[in-house]
């Protein structure tokens, strides 16, 4: 028989259930209020010191209102309400009191709050409940918060590799398929992709991903000292693939297509445009989206980068051989229904070392968890434009490894 | 000029040291790595002469740090780094007293071999200020209550290393100095300790820079701060955060931090060399230059008139501090990234993977004890309360006997 549920606790119990703002007290609401008001450079924390220790000095009944603030707030907010529910909840235990596992899992099971909260409310009820808490991680495979994603994920493999022990037939791999369609890790996604490719079942990391494979490639032009950077060459103000271009030392230089058959979609600058220094390049991609939707467009380079989509800039880092992670550059942006040009500059410097004559970039498409959208690209061919998925690369379409 | 011996050695003798006990930034009191407890322990291992182990959540190469019986740490977790930690623990027992996290507001790229819990935090009798790579910066009051938040990314958005940010804040009275070295909007400010808002905030040249600054009072009023980077030092007054002298010393300086000893300054820069200061910045040439003290990562140590560094190859060196003659050189075992801290006559070097050599101080190489705890140490000890305070990937361990 669970544990009863402290009084205090079942105010805050109903208000969930009846969808009533949370922060109900008038006290709580003040506090919450004025931690979501910070701003640049500290502003507001001057009001926001008292108005945490007042709100953590409430207690429990402060603990999911805190959470639920969390929904839209500025990231400087959040961490000032986070650590809140952290001293909240270290108080009501210190205090021997339990914190309410039901109203707990209800708020982690409720996806309109911020995926950051319900993570954090997660691992609170783990504490109080780890039976409860594990059931519930079982139906969050697909889970907006990437972290119970992937812990529900974890939880899904674990669970299979003991189950198979007494299997006679082994189902493994629908499930797996339907896991690797949900994971956005890709420490989890190639091990996904190697179990079902033990099966013969061959999926595409490539695709999974949402990777650009088929560009337009053009330069390339100069950049002495970086200042190519900020000097904006003609693919920026109009793309015509026709057009022949001043390039660095005034040589002609054209649009010509690069395709990437590397499993996370690098494209060589170096190798399509020539290997050059204090240069910058173009890569330049057309996506069909059936309408409108907000993506994210993460690139990975150690060149600077610049993003545009549609002629609007989404990002720009002026950094240069710091190292290469995926999805390290993150543009945040919207697809149009219909046709979209997805324009990437990457400039490098004049670094002499070996590990600095890298002149490299991916980009993919997304959405805000990483998943693949159902955008295509369109790829020119002599018969005429063809239309081929994200992460399509000719070598795995034709079964090779 | 050569400077005399005498003078230059009472000089390096002569290191000032901040009240007893407490160890409140990285490497101690105004980083010189050197405490003034006596009764350190020599040797230890796992339940030997070990006061107590406390779990961490998280991995972190950050350093404890130690103030008015409370012991600070930082640490980093998550598929993405991009948790963050800030602990604090009873010195005494090892209880944890509070735990706070914060989700990381800038990019938690870095080389694999640090973190975002890699600047390490300062300390005062109020509380603790966390700076992490991701620019993140909080003040804790000692009971755990937040003082303030800044995100420095979110006001400053090209704030930028992907190799991983690592300086770490030093306490100026009531002023934090916050390093930002990085590819993009490259700073150093100092922000008021009791609301974190900006005081001052000066540009610096934009490349990447893991050095933490040194705090010196000039002679003709006022404080410096001293900024070694890979061009340059360069000193800025406390107050306003104009620059005020700089020096080029003829090499790369990026990683290992100087050492300040009254106004003689160790800069790790194509091996050690030794300057001296006045109040208008750095007197003509260095007293000695010696390339053969080579450190790595780690910064060197200056002790009882002598300095000793150890490299990325578990080399390590003694010279003469007013000479730079080379006392000793030898091989210890593994590879380090901490950097040698010394007390009570003896010179510890924590190894990568939890071994401390532990050095008798002189002009010899004279080994005490070699002790072993495992796990993952790249970060350097605390050495405060009669012991030692290391933290590895898992745990924090006070070493010594039991209060």
């Amino acid at each position: 028989m669970p544990p009863p549920v402290p009084r205090r606790w079942l105010a805050v119990a109903a208000a969930l259930a009846v969808g009533i703002p949370l922060h109900a007290d008038d006290d709580i609401a003040r506090s919450l209020k004025t931690l979501r008001a910070v701003g640049p450079e500290g502003k507001g924390n001057e009001d926001a010191g008292p108005a945490w220790k007042a709100l953590v000095a409430k207690g429990g009944p402060a603990l999911l209102p805190t959470l639920a603030a969390m929904k839209d707030a500025d990231p400087a907010a959040v961490n000032w309400l986070r650590t809140a529910a952290d001293a909240v909840a270290e108080g009501e235990r210190t205090a021997g009191r339990k914190l309410p596992a039901g109203p707990i899992a209800g708020f982690v099971t409720d996806t309109a709050n911020a995926p950051a909260a319900r993570r954090q409310a997660f691992e609170l009820l783990r504490v109080e409940d780890a039976k409860a808490a594990d059931t519930l991680l079982a139906s969050l495979v697909e889970d907006p918060s990437l972290e119970l994603r992937r812990d529900a994920i974890e939880r899904a493999l674990k669970a299979n590799t003991v189950s198979s022990r007494t299997m006679t037939s082994d189902p493994r791999h629908e499930q797996y398929l339907s896991l690797f369609k949900a994971a956005r890790d890709k420490d989890q996604v190639e091990a996904l992709a190697k179990e079902l490719d033990g099966y013969g079942k061959r999926v595409s990391v490539t695709e999974h991903f949402g990777y650009v494979t088929h560009w337009y490639v053009v330069g390339p032009f100069d950049s002495p000292a970086g200042k190519g950077f900020a000097t904006p060459f003609p693919p920026e103000s109009a793309v015509d693939l026709a057009a022949k271009l001043k390039g660095k030392g005034g040589v002609d230089v054209a649009w010509k297509p690069a395709v990437t058959a590397d499993k996370y979609a690098t494209v060589d600058l170096n190798a399509a445009l020539g290997k050059s220094m204090d240069a910058a390049g173009y890569a330049l991609a057309t996506l069909k989206a059936d309408k409108e939707q907000p993506v994210e467009v993460r690139v990975a380079s150690q060149n600077a980068v610049q993003i545009f989509l549609n002629g609007k800039k989404l990002f720009e880092r002026e950094e240069y051989h710091h190292g290469e992670r995926m999805d390290q550059h993150v543009g945040k942006g919207t697809l149009k229904a219909g046709e979209n040009q997805l324009l990437v500059k990457v400039c490098q410097n004049n670094q002499s070392e070996s590990w600095a004559q890298k002149w490299a970039f991916q980009a993919r498409v997304c959405d805000a968890t990483g998943g693949a959208l159902p955008v295509t690209q369109v790829v020119a061919r002599d018969s005429g434009p063809k239309v081929v998925p994200l992460g399509f690369t000719p070598a795995v379409a034709e079964g090779k490894k | 000029m050569m400077r005399s011996i005498p003078v230059v050695l009472a000089a390096f003798t002569l290191v000032p040291l901040a009240p007893a006990a407490d160890w409140p930034q990285f490497k101690g009191p105004n980083a010189a790595g050197v405490s003034d407890e006596k009764g350190l322990p020599a040797e230890w291992g796992k339940g030997t002469n070990v006061a107590w182990a406390a779990d961490l959540p998280a991995r972190g190469v950050s350093c404890p740090v130690f103030v008015g019986g409370r012991v600070y740490v930082t640490a980093s977790s998550g598929q993405r780094d991009d948790r963050l930690h800030v602990l604090a623990f009873d010195a005494a027992t090892g209880k944890q007293l509070w735990h706070r996290q914060l989700t990381a507001t800038g990019s938690t790229a870095c080389h694999p071999k640090s973190c975002m819990a890699a600047p390490t935090p300062v300390a005062d009798g109020s509380g603790v200020y966390a700076l992490f790579a991701t620019g993140d910066l909080a003040a804790f009051d000692a009971d755990g209550t937040l003082r303030w938040y800044r995100s420095l990314v979110g006001d400053y958005p090209t704030v930028s290393n992907q190799v991983g940010m690592a300086s770490s804040p030093v306490l100026v009275g009531d002023k934090l100095i916050v390093p930002l070295d990085n590819a993009g909007d490259s700073f150093l400010a100092a922000v008021d300790a009791k609301y974190g808002k900006n005081v001052w905030k000066t540009a610096r040249p934009r490349d990447i820079n893991w050095t933490t600054p040194l705090v010196r009072s000039v002679a003709g009023g006022g404080t410096e701060v001293l900024l070694l980077a890979p061009k340059d030092l360069t000193a800025y007054d406390a107050d306003t955060g104009a620059k005020r002298w700089s020096y080029q010393p003829g090499g790369k300086g990026s990683i290992p931090s100087p050492t300040l000893a009254g106004d003689k300054l160790l800069l790790p820069v194509g091996g050690v060399q030794a300057v001296t200061l006045n109040d208008k910045g750095v007197v003509g040439d260095p007293s000695w230059k010696a390339g053969a003290v080579q450190t790595g990562m780690p910064s060197p140590l200056l002790y009882d008139g002598r300095v000793y560094v150890v490299n990325g190859s578990g080399v390590a060196t003694c010279a003469d501090a007013a000479t730079g003659k080379v006392l000793w050189k030898e091989r210890t075992k593994g590879a380090y990234s901490a950097s040698p801290v010394a007390g009570d006559g003896k010179v510890y070097l924590l190894n990568e993977t939890g071994t401390t050599t532990v050095l008798k101080a002189g002009d010899t190489y004279d080994v005490l004890a070699t002790n072993d705890l495992g796990g993952e140490t790249l970060a350097t000890p605390a050495v405060a309360d009669g012991s030692l305070f290391i933290r590895t990937d898992k745990s924090l361990y006070r070493v010594g006997a039991k209060k």
